[in-house]
């Protein structure tokens, strides 16, 4: 079980974390890289005369190589790190005799990307370099929290039985949001708002897609070890 | 005689499996220590360095960054 949690983890975090990462470096680091020049004022939006133009386009990706490697490598560990997570379920989700296929790994991936992406954004929308947030703390406290809570409410949907889960989920699902996430009363946005939903649209898409690989990659390698 | 060798012999597979049954918990329990270890240094650590190099990745994942 152990070595079986162990290859499935790393194999299928980093190959879905490279894929992630260069998904990423086509449709959402490009728009990274055009956001720092509005934050480091080199193009200006709102300009104080009121007009609201700049020009559209992203420096190219193949100006920082360095930077775009970290990126790759960051992103390996950190699907790496959710991979651990999705095995430790699939091992618990064994022993209480639910079978892991990879079919069902799809399903735990989008599970994961709702859990991981799409429910925290309700609260707090990823952002890009240059708007200016709440504190740091509070909002990872609450990211973490809405995370967990929203976990407990999809692994009820899934595998709790009894009627009472139409209840308790949606609690679960709903709390985070009912407590609300740390916000400042003011709007700081420095980038035209375009730029800030490609954004997040783009996040969004790519993260189903990496979490529905990292699903099925890790269930295929856990079936084929559960073989051997 | 037989009957407590049996006995014997059923007391030990309980026992195998209950260790079997511990090791998988340990396995568990590991992965997802290990797993709460690598998110911790990649996405939410606020050292320099780590906030740097991870800069693109923490945006593009949705954690909250800065």
């Amino acid at each position: 079980m152990l070595r079986q949690i162990l290859t499935s983890a790393v194999f299928a975090g980093v190959a879905a974390g490279v894929l992630a990462a260069l998904l990423q470096l086509w449709l959402v680091v490009p728009l990274i890289m055009e956001a720092e020049l509005f934050e480091s004022g080199q193009r200006v939006h709102f300009a104080t005369d009121g007009s609201t133009q700049s020009d559209r386009g992203a420096p190219s990706v193949w100006d920082e190589p360095l930077r775009h490697i970290y990126t790759i490598g960051f992103s390996a560990v950190t699907f790496t790190a959710y991979a651990f997570f999705m095995v430790a379920g699939f091992a618990l989700a064994t022993r209480a005799g639910h079978e892991i296929t990879a079919r069902r790994g799809v399903v735990w991936g989008l599970c994961g990307a709702i859990a991981v992406v799409i429910a925290p954004a309700v609260g707090m929308p990823p952002e890009l370099p240059g708007a200016i947030g709440a504190e740091v703390v509070p909002r990872q406290v609450w990211y973490l929290s809405c995370v967990v809570l929203t976990l407990i409410g999809l692994t009820q949907i899934a595998f709790d039985g009894r009627s009472r889960v139409w209840i308790t989920a949606p609690i679960f699902l709903l709390v985070p949001h009912l407590i609300g996430a740390p916000h400042l009363d003011t709007y700081f946005g420095v980038a035209p708002s375009e730029l800030a939903s490609d954004f997040v649209a783009r996040v969004m898409g790519v993260a189903m897609i990496s979490w529905v690989l990292l699903g099925l990659f890790a269930a295929l390698i856990w079936t084929r070890s559960e073989e051997a | 005689m037989k009957k407590n060798a049996q006995a014997i012999a059923a007391t030990q597979s309980q026992t195998q499996a209950k260790a079997a049954a511990n090791a998988d918990l340990m396995g568990i329990a590991g992965a997802v220590l290990l797993g709460l270890t690598l998110l911790f240094a990649a996405g939410f650590a606020q050292a320099g360095i780590l906030h740097d190099t991870a800069h693109d990745m923490r945006h593009a994942m949705s954690f909250p960054c800065h």
